[in-house]
């Protein structure tokens, strides 16, 4: 709570009516979807806790829904996130999970893109509007969109983190933090990198030239 | 600068010479790394969506910006102040009117700015735009007010909370009628020493009120509970203004305030768990609509 800013405490601007299960959950479904980037055909949200118990009366579901098409909180076009679905031919559908789960408001978020892949990002709504994602693909992360930041999917090898700094720092881009998340030892890891600075196009063709590089892409950051 | 509560906000100003709203500036600046433009201009596209939401819900004469509990309230009253002598004079009942058409808004998936947080929309908007019209405050001056706010606000936020879930809704609505009456003394020109007594009055009147949402639903008594919240942050600003100050200092009534939220039991912060959301009606209307 102690590094509240003027954005919280008189914000955000929202479409109501929660700031946890309305503007938060648009939050996920946002990042979410800047997650993965690629088109994406068919998403299924899998709903635990309290979002499971209420979300039609806060319209968690429209939020998600809203966020995952790249609307923000504030948006006036996410009362409509059903029309713009089914206009954009994005097949969508809600479950509800009596599962045990850490926090009461967490969402599953399994989606399939025009390539056939599948992917599978939670998330949690932690109050005031703000989120974390949990855990992309089954590879436990701690991101909460704060900064502009930048996923990398690479094999799991000596020296790539130094040779992406490399890259980052060349184009003067400073590092504010950065974690690494890996399935199994020499498999696929995930690297967060959250930056002061915006990461341009060129940056990511040079990330993506080095070998052993899966998969970059780029989250600008979603608060003020 | 460290402003780690209201004795270090007043010491600044007193020291620098300066009025509140540019210490929550200068404070603002330093914690974000932002602009004074990019704060001014977002405090101006903040006022914009609290002016709309204010208009939105008692003009709303056909009833289309509702919840799944509440609407249309917001027209009635104003219906009544202009059309009868009112009971408790035209400003606060005009102040109310704004606070229930707000959380309509909010209700129905309207535009709102969760000042502190949406449960608590109505206050702060309501206020300001009653003072607004009542003395016809420029932008500017409304901008100042709710930089005094933000200070208010800030110092709940880092030494107790402004959540429901965790303090109830003195956490929410309470923050939310001290932040609004702390701006009504400072846009009146009173003193940092004054809006902090006014806020901690307001906080005093409404000391220990949980949380228990109907259903689940950020709609009653949230609104009539946000409408009660700007009558208060008006009232306890006159007293401020008049020189009354709070017995108790700010930062121990906002200790108090977190304390009480923690002594709470669960079922009255949010879950809906006791309290109305327990009643007969209560549980009548939560069966209806999720069955």
């Amino acid at each position: 709570m102690n590094d509240y800013s003027i954005f919280d405490i008189i914000g955000p601007i929202m479409i109501g009516p929660s700031s946890s299960h309305t503007a938060g959950a648009c939050r996920i479904g946002y990042t979410a979807q800047n997650i993965i980037k690629l088109p994406i055909t068919e998403v299924e949200f899998v709903l635990y806790g309290s979002f499971a118990k209420t979300y039609k009366g806060h319209g968690t579901d429209i939020a998600l829904l809203g966020g995952f098409l790249g609307l923000k909180p504030d948006d006036e076009r996410l009362v409509d996130a059903f029309k713009i679905a089914e206009n954009r031919g994005l097949k969508y559908s809600f479950v509800t999970s009596e599962d045990d789960i850490d926090h009461p408001n967490t969402v599953k978020i399994i989606a399939h893109t025009n390539r056939l892949e599948k992917w599978e990002i939670i998330g949690v709504s932690i109050g005031g509007g703000k989120m974390i994602i949990r855990s992309i693909n089954g590879i436990e992360v701690q991101y909460t969109g704060d900064y502009n930041t930048l996923v990398t999917h690479h094999r799991d090898s000596s020296g790539m983190l130094a040779r992406i700094a490399t890259i980052l720092s060349e184009s003067r881009i400073n590092i504010a933090f950065m974690k690494l998340y890996r399935e199994e030892k020499g498999l696929k890891a995930i690297g967060i990198i959250e930056t002061d600075e915006d990461i341009e196009q060129q940056v990511i063709d040079e990330l993506l030239r080095l070998n052993g590089m899966l998969y970059v892409n780029v989250i600008g950051k979603i608060y003020e | 600068m460290k402003f780690s509560n209201s004795l270090d906000v007043i010491a600044y100003c007193n020291e620098h010479e300066v009025p509140l709203h540019t210490a929550s500036m200068d404070y603002e600046i330093q914690k974000t790394g932002r602009s004074y433009g990019y704060i001014r201009d977002y405090l101006r596209s903040v006022l914009g969506v609290m002016s709309n939401a204010v208009h939105l819900g008692i003009t709303d004469v056909d009833n289309h910006i509702k919840g799944k509990i509440i609407g249309n309230d917001s027209v009635l009253l104003k219906k009544r102040y202009e059309n009868k002598k009112t009971v408790c004079g035209k400003t606060i009942a005009i102040a109310v009117s704004y606070a229930l058409s707000t959380m309509e808004v909010n209700a129905s998936m309207g535009k709102v700015v969760a000042s502190p947080t949406a449960g608590s929309c109505g206050v702060l908007p309501a206020v300001l735009i009653t003072m607004k019209e009542r003395f016809d405050l420029n932008e500017d001056q409304l901008i100042e007010g709710l930089l005094a706010a933000n200070m208010v606000g800030s110092v709940v936020a880092r030494n107790a909370t402004i959540s429901g879930a965790e303090g109830g809704c003195q956490a929410e609505v309470g923050t939310a009628s001290a932040m609004a009456s702390a701006a009504v003394v400072h846009m009146m020109g009173g003193t940092p020493e004054q809006a902090f007594n006014a806020a901690a009055m307001c906080f005093k009147n409404l000391l220990g009120l949980v949380c228990d949402p109907i259903a689940g639903l950020v709609e009653s008594p949230c609104a009539k509970r946000n409408g009660m919240g700007a009558a208060n942050a008006l009232m306890c600003a006159e007293m401020a203004l008049s020189g009354i100050a709070s017995i108790i200092p700010f930062d121990e009534v906002v200790e108090a305030m977190y304390r009480i939220g923690k002594t709470m039991p669960p079922s009255l912060r949010e879950t809906s768990m006791g309290g109305l959301a327990t009643t007969k009606t209560g549980i009548q209307i939560n069966t209806e609509l999720f069955k």
